[in-house]
């Protein structure tokens, strides 16, 4: 087990270099000049070759990715561009703290909404109330952000003027409620859809026959007997969407003026702010591999079958 | 040969019996026909032209002259939507035939040989998992976008093409099929992985078959149910996607007219009384589409799963 981990921790560094490898190359020979959005279209052409020499980005593409990896490995992420003086990693963890309070609420209520649908849907198998949850639960999954926002945002702020149409104050406001509705409706139609379809094949498993015919309650049966069992696959998505808790909307969190992780990415986009870019896509890869590694090793205390080698 | 025509309509026959119990997948299907339809005809269907303006006729809402009623620079939004299908059509059948003739080709070498091939290309796969795939497809498409229109500047004749909008849709597809590819070589790996257990593949070895035979006539076939499921799934993928890259102000740019970009465009008429058909309609448009080619995935896998 400790060599299984330790096997697949020792991928992560060259994932990172590789990952890097790449961004940096995707970002030198993109289009857009950081300097010239930095100084104006129009800038003096020796003043520019004077901040990309103050920047070092007239050395070698080599020497700067070296650069970038040295220091990277000693905690120093270089600084932001866009934000002159501001240290990259400072400015990440702000923004971080907000798309994660964000996300945690969304996935809390992806949760609490889809897993009690998808129970109901499967014991309703077949008559109104299943067809009614299964229709909504297609709609969530196939109804993009982008679609729902603008709806969402017309109905509850132009015409109903029940909540404001974006901002962020913290997760106990009532600007968090607009976004968290458009953005929980596709994890929870998900939750919905894993667990209805686990619960009916959990339901037609010899144990909760057994279960019943020793005459337990119903209610014990479902819950003790049935529940338990039908959760353990829905491990997987809630464990990999923990990974995807610190990437952010970029769309959404634009939309909603959220000002998360996604919204500093898509600013840091549009000024060709690379250290920004790269440590963005740094903390995600380490947050994908990290979430697997957790999934797979959580498996095995959940279901003894598995064996890793 | 007569008998063959006829095994072949039965088995089309009983195709179409088992995949129209689905009466979701029908309703589908029916959409995604209409798309493809509005697509190739949009010459013929759109009333006006995509990029003619008026600037008497502003913000109109629907009426007679514009059934759809017209945006902020006049141009009907009927015809826009029209020839936004037709971008479609451009691009969700091919980003994704390119993405899935990349995932079954590495997939199928990865699953079949094993060994460092499989090492690689799954490493490889891993990377771009790791990414964040929407912003390594802004990027991709950042990147190749200069070149590709310069390269196709090169091509006199392919001047009318460029300003048609047609590199932005070719920029918008290199970036969704290098993305798309890594999921479908996983599914294919994994179904050949399974499959090069069975016996039949070990006869078809044993009686000295060479890989690719055994690879077209008796791990192929086998596997290809999860694999049309996928391709019909990610047609509506890519054209979530489209939109999600115009959003960025990458891919679609105006005037050529996209779902995507039309949602883009019009939203800041989010809270305008045009809103419902400016701006919900291309965006339910997206929806209805992504609905549609799931509820036909759907239904192909009940079709064509055995049993």
């Amino acid at each position: 087990m400790i060599t299984y981990i330790v096997r697949r921790l020792l991928w992560l560094p060259f994932l990172l270099l590789i990952i890097a490898f790449t961004t940096f190359a995707l970002g030198l020979y993109g289009p857009g000049d950081p300097v010239l959005v930095m100084l104006g279209q129009h800038a003096n052409p020796e003043a520019a070759d004077r901040v990309r020499h103050e920047l070092g980005l007239d050395r070698p593409f080599l020497v700067q990715y070296a650069d970038y990896v040295w220091k990277a490995i000693h905690g120093d992420l270089g600084e932001s561009l866009k934000y002159r003086g501001q240290p990259v990693g400072r400015l990440m963890v702000n923004r971080l703290a907000v798309t994660v309070q964000f996300n945690a609420v969304v996935m809390a209520v992806g949760l609490a909404v889809g897993i009690p649908l998808g129970i109901l849907a499967a014991l309703n198998r077949n008559n109104l109330i299943d067809y009614f949850i299964v229709l909504l639960t297609v709609a969530g999954i196939s109804l993009p952000v982008l679609a729902l926002a603008p709806i969402a945002m017309w109905f509850l702020a132009a015409r109903f003027h029940l909540l404001p149409s974006g901002g962020w104050d913290g997760i106990f406001s009532r600007q968090i409620i607009m976004p968290t509705l458009v953005l929980s409706i596709g994890p929870a139609a998900v939750f919905v859809r894993q667990t209805r379809a686990n619960m009916l094949e959990v339901l037609g498993q010899d144990y909760v026959r057994t279960a019943r015919a020793k005459g337990l309650r119903e209610y014990t049966v479902i819950v003790a007997h049935a529940l338990r069992n039908a959760l353990i696959p829905l491990f997987t998505i809630f464990g990999l969407m923990l990974g995807g808790l610190v990437g952010g909307g970029i769309i959404i969190e634009s939309i909603f003026g959220i000002p998360g992780i996604g919204r500093l990415v898509w600013d840091a986009f549009t000024a060709r702010d690379y250290p920004v870019i790269m440590a963005y896509t740094l903390l995600v890869a380490v947050a994908y591999t990290m979430a697997n590694l957790f999934v797979d090793v959580c498996y095995r205390f959940v279901d003894p079958r598995i064996h890793y080698g | 040969m007569a008998g063959e025509k006829v095994e072949q309509r039965r088995r089309w026959r009983e195709f179409w019996r088992r995949f129209s119990r689905n009466k979701l997948a029908v309703v589908g299907l029916g959409l995604v026909f209409m798309m493809f339809f509005t697509g190739i005809f949009a010459p013929w269907l759109a009333p006006y032209s995509y990029t003619d303006q008026n600037l008497d006729a502003v913000e109109q809402m629907p009426s007679l002259a514009h059934p759809l009623g017209t945006d902020e620079l006049g141009r009907d939004q009927l015809s826009r939507i029209i020839w936004g299908a037709r971008t479609a059509v451009i691009i969700a059948p091919t980003a994704t035939f390119f993405g899935v003739s990349l995932g079954l080709l590495f997939g199928l070498l990865a699953g079949y040989y094993r060994g460092w091939v499989e090492t690689v290309i799954m490493r490889f796969a891993d990377i771009l998992f790791a990414f964040p795939g929407i912003l390594l497809a802004i990027l991709i498409a950042a990147t190749v976008q200069g070149r590709i229109e310069a390269w196709l500047k090169g091509f006199e004749a392919l001047e009318g093409f460029v300003k048609a909008g047609f590199a932005q849709v070719l920029v918008v597809i290199v970036a969704l099929s290098a993305v798309g590819w890594p999921g479908m070589a996983r599914l294919v790996r994994g179904q050949v992985l399974s499959l090069r257990e069975e016996q039949f593949v070990e006869a078809a070895w044993a009686i000295g078959a060479r890989p690719w035979r055994v690879i077209r006539h008796h791990i192929l076939p086998n596997a290809m149910v999860p694999i049309v499921v996928s391709v019909s799934m990610s047609m509506g993928g890519a054209i979530v996607a489209e939109a999600g890259l115009s959003f960025m102000g990458i891919g679609i740019r105006p005037p050529t007219p996209s779902w995507g970009a039309l949602i883009i465009d019009n939203y800041s008429f989010w809270r305008s009384p045009a809103a419902p058909v400016l701006l919900w309609l291309p965006a339910l448009i997206v929806g209805a589409m992504v609905a549609a080619f799931n509820f036909v995935g759907d239904g192909l896998n009940e079709a064509l799963s055995p049993g």
